[in-house]
């Protein structure tokens, strides 16, 4: 039994429901209790979609369960298919509805209907909304091609003489996190160097669309979550290779379109991917003042080379989300921005390794974890100075008084700006350079504060702030498994671990000369400046911080 | 035409739908004077009884709601309470895994274990309610059970610890309350809010019966009023004002603000329902001795005159003393609904099946305001429970045919859609998953969820209530592109 609050993830048939609402010509009819249409509203309310979710449920009450609910589906599906008459029926059943056991699934086959009926069997109990996504996308490819599968072995035809090389998008969602710009984004780019979208799927997919999946020479992956299993299946059936880069920064961005290139294997894509690549690093001197040009080139880089992004080196960032975007995040923070990663995590248990691995990277350990409260003590355990996360992160983060930007879903109405931004491809990366770096104060701004720290203008302090609130988080806390919590010790800043009550009365008492000296320091690394000189004091068995332990503590944190 | 005369078409075909979803005592197309009353099956388009904690957790200001449900259940929740959920809520749901459907055994301790750590961490609880759920339900996880047993554990530890001394000493209750268990532990109660069992608002319903035993009993020989049903507080002191300048009282609301305080009930005590999904938790105060008053709800200026009238009545109050004190708010009322029904005149609205208001909501817009109700969708229809509106709802206005919409039971809800698209309302009353739909075929809207949210009972709300109707059709005349 888990104790959950708030929860980043729905149960997987909201996974299957995200996929069949993308698609067009696909109905789910969700063996499900009255009361579970509440699903319904995350579409229309907060991705504001126009139509209704393409599904039915059969709504059952208690006095069904007293007769047979099979007469029940039976009628709901053969009621759903007259109405909506889709190209594929799915069978989903909520959690409720799997511990009925009534196969719904075989049951709506049996009844013969002109359409395939996919029967979804998520396992709803064990398994979570981002899984179900994937699966339903991976076992509808799956039933509508496998019929197609050529024998083991057998050769890939060669492409057409004079026919562009063609790419599979694969991934994007309903409620996903900016896939209806990343689409349009990625689509540009491609279109930049010669190669054509053959089928974007699921979103806006057809079943039919799915069945031309195999004459694409090449997938690509856009979000390992929904799409990983389905492009390795499709890789092992029809031997088509899939671009794993995901194209979120611009190295990121880059590394896509050398395995676009690749994969290509075409000279004229090839020396455009090369020449795109290479103009997004550039010098300076055209960047972003270039009108019309043919293909976007980013100000990212140059942004992050002029002197007022200074600011920016070393600052810390708590970065969790969706593995995805999260490990994008990461490598974007770490070499496109110069800022210093202090804590990565996902709530997805499924994309744990790659996430661990990249944690190591950066010195910390990965944080894995579907417990919001977790993460909450985590952010303030690690002082970061921006929060990379999801709409959740972002609550913590104004309750703790840090800048935050969402990078990740579960999906929220903000993240479905009316303007486009994405956030793949150069494009993108600009997005999120606009994106993370506004809620920070910035350079020129923060030199000046540090200028005219005495002025009164400059005194008004966030009502609460970092400061006031870790001692609170780790008291309402179950402490934390010790390997879970990110490493925040190893760098110069030390992480003070949560004081637990008793501690209290080791803490050193500030002179009131050096309280004094305290408050001239800009509030908002005050906090910071109190803990580690509080760290400092304790480490050396000082009980009394005098002006000088302060100055002796900022020589020996350095900055 | 109404469409109330066309026999819709699950008449024939429908499942077999009975009245409420907890009773089966209303035989099928019986029909009281002249209310005409349809019942339909299918599809259903609403919240379950879960969706009541989101108002209940904030009335009941030191109680936890702690749901025993699925992964389905916490993420209906958070989304149906959307963005409140971030300000530290009291409510939580224990998610159960594969391995709590294993045993039922091991599903007990582990529902322990999940609210000694709940516990710890928020020791300002009074009073703990495990709420079930449909899976609870269909594994037979008995949360009554398991309340029982956490209190017994509970006054237990209690006892342990009076045996020592230098203990916290624990805040008191409120003088005439029993609803805390000792040692200021909190007292845990359960109820349903499964969707098998409930549609929407009867959570409140279920979680009001579950108190009703805690109740104490009343000084003896006292008459007293009880108004049940959840109110906003603004509502309540208006409403305690006029009982006040009545001569009616005590007066007691039911649910109170806080669970340390729960008013007393029993043979001397009448009630009135504030709202119209109540009907276990009247017939539990009843088991206690309450006397239920037949009365019309508080919903416009004639349902509230009605609604005090019933009470004044029960005290054997003259008829123009309670006219003498209600003539002015009544009045005052009438001058504010003004200008909203010079909007909302003549033009035509359709409700579907949600909060159980739709049909006093329904009433009041074509009695006061001159709307054309073209159907009035109810999840379940309650007779007993709307006997004093009936009254009202066939009552014949010069101007409008006796019982001039019909009220629909249940229903499918694709068959309500092709209803609404073919009679194209100028506003439809509806859910949230069925609003934005609706408004992208040009079809105004107004979410059903925003009645239960505010104040609109009384008086002084009555013109409140018009304009939620009015505001949706200023917006779109507005809107120019």
């Amino acid at each position: 039994m888990e104790l959950a609050v708030w929860t980043y993830e729905g149960p997987t048939h909201m996974g299957a429901l995200r996929v069949a609402t993308a698609m067009r010509g696909v109905h789910c009819l969700l063996h499900a209790p009255q009361g579970d249409s509440y699903a319904d509203l995350l579409f229309t309310m907060i991705e504001r979609r126009p139509g209704r979710p393409p599904v039915s449920y059969t709504s059952f009450q208690q006095r069904d369960l007293g007769r047979s609910t099979a007469d029940l589906i039976k009628e709901a599906a053969r009621a759903t298919y007259e109405r909506f008459r889709p190209e594929v029926l799915l069978i989903g059943e909520s959690c409720t509805a799997e511990l009925l056991q009534d196969q719904a699934g075989s049951l709506v086959r049996g009844l013969g209907l002109p359409v395939p009926v996919l029967p979804l069997d998520l396992p709803s109990w064990s398994r979570k909304e981002t899984w179900g996504a994937g699966e339903t996308f991976h076992r509808l490819a799956r039933a509508l091609l496998k019929p197609r599968a050529p024998v083991p072995g057998a050769p890939r035809p060669a492409r057409a003489p004079g026919q562009p090389p063609r790419a599979n998008l694969l991934g994007p969602i309903a409620l996903g996190f900016r896939c209806r710009d990343d689409v349009t984004a990625v689509s540009r780019l491609l279109a930049a160097i010669g190669v054509e979208v053959h089928v974007v799927a699921p979103l806006g997919a057809r079943p039919t669309d799915l069945l031309r999946l195999p004459e694409a020479d090449f997938n690509i992956c856009l979000y390992p979550e929904i799409a990983e299993s389905t492009c390795a299946w499709l890789e092992r059936t029809f031997r088509q290779p899939w671009v794993r880069a995901v194209p979120i920064g611009i190295g990121a961005t880059r590394d896509f379109l050398a395995e676009v290139a690749r994969l290509a294997n075409e000279p004229g894509v090839t020396a455009a991917a090369t020449r795109l690549a290479d103009s997004a690093t550039a010098g300076a001197s055209e960047i972003g003042f270039a009108t019309g040009a043919a293909a976007y080139a980013p100000r990212l880089p140059w942004y992050s080379q002029s002197v007022d992004a200074t600011y920016l080196t070393g600052k810390r960032v708590f970065i969790f989300g969706d593995a995805t975007h999260a490990l994008a995040a990461a490598r974007i923070v770490d070499r496109e921005l110069g800022m210093r990663v202090v804590g990565l995590g996902t709530y997805l248990r499924e994309q744990a390794r790659p996430v661990r691995e990249a944690a190591r990277q950066y010195g910390l350990e990965a944080l894995i974890t579907a417990d919001y409260l977790e993460v909450e003590a985590c952010i303030a355990a690690s002082h970061p100075e921006l929060v990379l996360g999801t709409q959740m992160e972002r609550h913590v983060a104004k309750r703790l008084g840090i800048p935050c930007a969402v990078i990740s879903g579960p999906a929220h109405v903000q993240d479905f700006p009316a303007r486009h931004a994405p956030q793949m491809g150069f494009e993108g990366a600009d997005v999120i350079f606009d994106t993370w770096i506004g809620p920070l104060m910035m350079g020129l701004e923060e030199h000046l504060l540090t200028m005219f720290r005495g002025d009164f203008e400059f005194g008004a302090e966030p009502a609460i702030t970092a400061e006031s609130l870790p001692a609170t988080a780790a008291v309402s806390q179950a402490p934390a498994s010790p390997e879970r919590v990110p490493d925040t010790t190893a760098g110069f800043a030390p992480a003070v671990p949560p004081k637990a009550a008793d501690e209290v009365v080791n803490d050193p008492i500030w002179d009131p000369l050096a309280e004094n000296e305290l408050k001239k320091i800009p509030f908002f690394v005050r906090g910071k400046a109190r803990r580690n000189t509080e760290c400092f004091a304790r480490e050396r068995g000082i009980a009394t911080i005098t002006v000088e332990t302060l100055y002796d503590a900022k020589a020996h944190f350095g900055r | 035409m109404t469409l109330a005369s066309v026999p819709p078409p699950a008449m024939a075909e429908g499942r077999q739908a009975n009245g409420s979803p907890l009773e089966t005592s209303s035989p099928r197309e019986a029909s009281s004077r002249d209310l005409p009353v349809v019942c339909e099956g299918g599809q259903r388009q609403a919240f379950c009884g879960l969706a009541g904690i989101v108002w209940l957790h904030r009335k009941l200001q030191d109680t936890f709601f702690l749901v025993v449900g699925s992964r389905t259940c916490a993420h209906m929740l958070q989304s149906a309470a959307g963005v409140m959920i971030f300000a530290a809520p009291r409510f939580a749901t224990a998610i159960l895994e594969e391995r709590d459907l294993a045993g039922l055994a091991d599903a007990n301790a582990e529902l322990d274990r999940v609210v000694t750590r709940l516990l710890e961490r928020r020791p300002d609880i009074a009073t703990l309610f495990l709420v079930g759920t449909c899976p609870s339900e269909v594994i037979k996880l008995d949360l009554h059970k398991a309340a029982e047993r956490l209190n017994q554990a509970f006054q237990a530890q209690a006892q342990a610890d009076a045996t020592q001394p230098n203990q916290p000493i624990p805040p008191q209750g409120l003088p005439g309350t029993t609803g805390v268990s000792p040692a200021g532990r909190p007292r845990v109660l359960a109820y349903s809010g499964s969707g098998l069992e409930t549609t929407f608002t009867q959570g409140e319903d279920t979680c009001l019966e579950a108190l009703v035993p805690d109740l104490p009993a009343p000084p003896a020989g006292e008459s007293s009023l009880l108004v049940v049903g959840t109110l906003a507080d603004v509502v309540e002191d208006q409403f305690s004002r006029l009982f006040a300048e009545l001569g009616i009282g005590p007066v007691r609301f039911f649910p109170p603000r806080s669970a340390r305080a729960l008013p007393p009930v029993g043979p001397g005590t009448r009630l009135l329902l504030a709202q119209p999904f109540l009907g276990r938790a009247a017939r539990a105060l009843e088991a206690r001795g309450a006397e239920l008053l037949t009365a019309p709800f508080p919903i416009g200026i004639e349902g509230t005159r009605g609604w005090f009238a019933s009470a004044a009545q029960a005290w054997g109050l003259a008829a123009d003393r309670v006219e003498a004190v209600l003539a002015k708010p009544a009045a005052r009322a009438g001058q504010a609904l003004a200008r909203y029904r010079e909007q909302l005149a003549g033009k035509r609205i359709a409700f579907f099946p949600d909060s159980q208001l739709e049909a006093l909501i329904a009433r009041f817009l074509q009695q006061e305001c001159d709307m054309e109700i073209l159907v009035a969708g109810v999840p379940y229809f309650d007779r007993r429970l709307m006997a004093g509106e009936i009254d009202l709802l066939s009552r014949a206005l010069p101007g409008h045919p006796a019982g001039s919409f019909g009220v629909v039971e249940g229903g499918d809800v694709d068959r309500q859609l092709d209803t609404v698209r073919a009679a194209r309302p100028d506003l439809t009353v509806c859910g949230l998953g069925l609003a934005n739909p609706l408004e992208a075929e040009g079809l105004t809207t107004k979410w059903s969820i925003e009645l239960v949210f505010s104040p609109i009972q009384g008086f002084e709300q009555a013109a409140d209530l018009a304009e939620l109707f009015a505001r949706p059709l200023t917006r779109r005349a507005r809107l120019r592109f």
